[in-house]
């Protein structure tokens, strides 16, 4: 790191703060991965806090935590509470990703080499 | 960190505007039932985000995360745990890879000790690709001990600069202490082909460990 002392943001954490309402997980009734998939199950409900909105609109389609996170522009461990909410309410449902066990499973190696192959 | 402070920040979204989400043509099928990920860690400005773009179907992402360490100030003559935190960024990929599987790249600079506590950024992980800038090897030394330690299965491509000095394969494998059992390629992270080589090396590799675990 050539300059530590730019990197360290002061005024985010409140931002924040404000749109998880203080809480800093983990909260997500099942586990998240940035790969874990999310698909709204409706649009946006009325009323809704415009962060949950945006991901309800988002997700109409399936959408990796990562993607979510880059169009929210907020980190992930935000990201992560604000689905944790949409979770447990049931408006979004989530797709864990593949975990490979100790070594990966053969045939999951061999379909990712047949979807490069097609690149 | 260096990433994060080479480029602005994206800017933040407005409550009540909320931001669009992927374009239409981005959008995922809703067949697609689990992903996979991958990570390129190397240096900085060894080409990672080159090589995420070259072979990623959307235009690559920022995702970022917050990360608090517990720390002694050094102003604090009582030696007070003081808390800080900084916001880390990587930008990242995505390959369908069929209808219900996709395949998401991260580009991760590797000489910072927090990009490996990012959690679930390596745990999970079908394995990773060290980039390396043959100018700059010692900072490849230490992602690759990381690597080791934390048992993610790696290749390591040499991301071909013109006015680098070209070196034999085989001392630069010497020069990295990478074992025989490691593939060791040359790149253009610029070109599509040549980065889907890439992963198609670091696939093929991962196969050979699952087809024979006692080689590990
Ligand atoms: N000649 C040549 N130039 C490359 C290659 N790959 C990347 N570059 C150039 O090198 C510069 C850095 O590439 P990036 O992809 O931004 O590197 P990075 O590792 O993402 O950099 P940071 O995220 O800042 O650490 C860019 O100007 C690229 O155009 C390559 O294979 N050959
Ligand atoms: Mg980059």
């Amino acid at each position: 790191m050539s300059n530590p002392g730019r990197d360290w943001e002061d005024g985010t954490p409140e931002r924040l703060y404000v749109i998880t309402g203080g809480r800093s997980g983990p909260v997500s009734p099942v586990p998240l991965d940035l790969v874990t998939l999310i698909i709204a199950k409706t649009g946006p409900r009325p009323g809704m806090q415009p962060e949950h909105a945006a991901i309800m609109r988002m997700c109409r389609s399936p959408l990796s935590v990562a993607e979510i996170s880059a169009y929210l522009a907020l980190p992930v461990s935000v990201v992560t509470v604000l689905l944790g909410d949409l979770i447990t309410a049931g408006h979004v449902l989530s797709r864990p990703p593949v975990a490979p066990a100790k070594l990966p499973d053969l045939a999951l190696i061999e379909a990712v080499i047949d979807g490069l192959r097609k690149l | 960190m260096d990433y994060a402070s080479s480029e602005p920040p994206p800017p933040a979204p407005h409550r009540g505007h909320p931001p669009a989400g992927p374009r239409s043509e981005d959008a995922l099928p809703a067949t697609a039932a689990a992903a996979v990920k991958v990570v390129i860690v190397g240096g900085f400005g060894v080409g990672k985000t080159t090589l995420v773009g070259s072979v990623s179907e959307i235009r690559p992402l920022t995702t970022e995360e917050t990360m608090t360490q517990a720390g002694v100030g050094v102003d604090d003559t009582a030696g007070v745990e003081r808390k800080t935190s900084t916001t880390v960024a990587m930008d990242f990929g995505r390959i369908s890879i069929n209808e219900e599987l996709v395949l998401y790249l991260f580009g991760t600079p590797g000489q910072q000790r927090f990009w490996f506590l990012w959690r679930g950024l390596f745990e999970g992980a079908l394995g990773a690709v060290v980039l390396v800038d043959t100018r700059r090897l010692e900072v490849s030394f230490d992602v690759i001990g990381r690597l080791e330690e934390r048992g993610v299965p790696f290749v390591v491509a040499v991301n071909a600069f013109p006015d680098a000095p070209e070196h034999p394969l085989e001392d630069l494998r010497a020069a990295l202490d990478l074992p025989d059992s490691v593939p060791l390629v040359v790149c253009d992270a610029r070109r599509r082909d040549s980065s889907r080589d890439v992963l198609m090396t670091l696939m093929r590799y991962l196969h050979s460990l699952a087809a024979s675990p006692e080689a590990l």
